[in-house]
């Protein structure tokens, strides 16, 4: 282990370091530590410039009620959910299917397809924006919650093909053919013996891809622009706009915004670095 | 039957590709060429197309706002790889068993997780200018307080700062999962040859980290020129245009001033720019398939 555990240095050492860690995650975290409290604060607190101190009366109830009654947070709430999880839903099924034919089968263009995908993967927005927003907007799709969802689908598959491809490889070859041999159809060998195996990587992919597509704003600015189908991220910043000095809203909004990704890497924590690193480390 | 079973095994893997093939093409594959196409026309979006060749990349070479953005990307992209080096710092100093450590990395990610547009807003805040913390900080170590976002000469570093606060966790897990597969045995043969410190890092653990050290610069740069909703949130470009990156340069013509054409002119700059890291990327992911 590098560095050498903390265990062998002195009593004093040991002290000082388990004080330090939590010092300096208290200073890393500072800024949202402050947006947290100023969700708590009052009116009269921000127009006084007190956004560092302690609230000098808790309104966290209050606030957060604030939020969901006067604007459309609840909205764009269940805006970003309702984008989000069939997107994540889509992505993973169309990838699953295409990373085990790119790892499990022989064919010609195979590797060229594989790079195809994983370039893609790396391309700027602003090159897809005009002819993405014009097709959106052709086939009736524009401002609907199902054009956002098709776009986020196709894009993120070309990352998790890159990433299901790459675990369905580590596979053992012996299962497939085995079925292979007893005659069991090709669809049947994905359903029963693939996708069995893959579980641990679709959850990874699943709780990784949920906070890239839940974060996204780019193409909430440019597929949608009303209220009903706004995402948060796109909502907040529209909020922001509109209640410039209400600080305490904005914050409490950011809070809301920020706490399901967050909640859920907490709870997949294994899963989300699992993810992080078999998509990274590969190369 | 024998030949029937070899007849789908053919034709198989392409229904399995299918889905993602088409889904691909129509919305990445084939936008990439459209824009790259319309970069060659006059148009706002929705009358007539005209053919002007290379007019708008001429133009472009002219345009001050341009070269303004092309500068701030450049320094995006040089700030940015302070997050590699910073990461593993982190990492390195956190990657030890003591109690609550876990809870620790766990929550030193945050900044990750999180989307950019928090990220924004909790920084714009950090930078206001009569309350913020940044300020009270300058004040109370007796300089001029600074008004970050509003000042031409600062604003874009400020915006980098901010972005290099997720992009710098992101590094340390990536370097946290490098540290965890390190091999015990040789750490232990450095150690009985008397290696240590700074010795031991550069040529026993470096090395081993090497994997982990690509990817998290190939993500770096590719965050650097994303660039767009830090910008977009925290200062839309302003004060003048100074904090203007490519990115966003491209939104604000095609959406903002309806010059459609020109947009995909910078957008197929960008693209040009990031085409060189992605064929880096690919060569090196191909050669150790390779090997």
């Amino acid at each position: 282990m590098f560095p050498t555990p903390i265990e062998k240095s002195s009593f004093a050492v040991n002290i000082s370091y388990r004080v330090a860690i939590w010092l300096a995650l208290l200073m890393w975290l500072l800024p949202l530590i402050a947006v947290m409290m100023t969700s708590a604060r009052s009116v009269a607190d921000i127009n006084a410039g007190n956004y560092w101190g302690i609230p000098s009366e808790w309104r966290i109830l209050e606030n957060y009620v604030e939020v969901f009654t006067t604007t459309p947070m609840a909205q764009y709430l269940m805006n970003t959910v309702l984008i989000t999880v069939p997107a994540v839903f889509g992505a993973v099924a169309l990838s699953t299917l295409a990373g085990y034919s790119l790892a499990k089968f022989k064919f010609k263009g195979n590797t060229l397809l594989f790079a195809t995908f994983i370039a893609g993967n790396f391309v700027p927005f602003q090159i897809l924006m005009i002819p993405v927003r014009d097709l959106t907007i052709a086939t009736g799709l524009y401002d609907t919650a199902a054009g956002l969802i098709l776009f986020h689908i196709a894009f993120q598959a070309g990352f998790c093909t890159l990433f299901m491809r790459n675990f369905i490889v580590g596979l053992p070859d012996e299962l497939i053919e085995a079925a292979r041999v007893e005659g069991v159809s090709e669809f049947k060998i994905f359903w029963y013996i693939v996708l069995p195996l893959v579980r641990p990587a679709i959850a990874a992919l699943s709780v990784l891809i949920f906070t890239f597509i839940w974060n996204d704003y780019f193409w909430a600015l440019v597929l949608v622009q009303s209220d009903e189908v706004r995402p948060i991220t796109a909502g907040l910043s529209a909020l922001k706009g509109q209640y410039i000095a209400s600080w305490q809203l904005i914050s409490a909004g950011s809070i809301i915004a920020a706490l399901p990704p967050v909640i859920l890497f907490f709870a997949m924590q294994k899963h989300f670095i699992a993810g992080l690193t078999l998509g990274a480390t590969k190369g | 039957m024998q030949n029937l079973q070899s007849r789908q095994r053919q034709w198989m893997p392409f229904v399995f590709l299918a889905p993602a093939i088409i889904m691909f093409a129509v919305y990445v594959i084939i936008p990439i060429c459209q824009s790259v196409f319309l970069s060659f026309y006059e148009w706002d979006g929705l009358g007539e197309k005209t053919f002007i060749g290379f007019g708008n990349y001429i133009e472009l070479f002219d345009d001050e706002q341009f070269w303004v953005a092309l500068k701030n990307n450049l320094y995006w992209m040089v700030f940015y790889m302070l997050a590699p080096p910073l990461g593993l710092a982190v990492a390195l100093f956190l990657n030890q068993k003591v109690l609550g450590i876990r809870l620790v990395k766990a929550m030193f990610f945050f900044p990750f997780v999180i989307s950019q547009v928090v990220v924004g807003l909790v920084f714009s805040w950090f930078y206001d200018p009569t309350f913020g913390l940044f300020n009270v900080a300058l004040t109370s170590l007796g300089f001029e307080p600074i008004a970050v976002l509003s000042d031409e000469n600062w604003v874009t570093f400020g915006i980098i700062a901010a972005g290099l606060w997720p992009q710098i966790a992101y590094c340390m897990i990536l370097y946290l999962t490098g540290l965890n597969n390190l091999s015990p045995d040789q750490i232990e043969a450095a150690r009985l040859d008397g290696a240590h410190g700074w010795k031991m890092l550069r040529y026993v653990i470096l090395p081993q980290l090497k994997p982990a050290t690509f990817i998290a610069i190939v993500v770096t740069v590719i965050g650097a020129l994303r660039s767009f909703d830090l910008v977009a949130t925290m200062t839309a470009a302003g004060p003048f245009g100074s904090s203007n990156v490519l990115a966003y340069f491209m939104y604000e013509q095609s959406i903002f001033n309806y010059r459609v054409g020109y947009g995909a002119a910078i957008a197929t700059v960008l693209f040009i720019i990031m085409d060189i890291y992605i064929a880096y990327f690919l060569w090196r992911m191909l050669k150790s398939e390779k090997a």
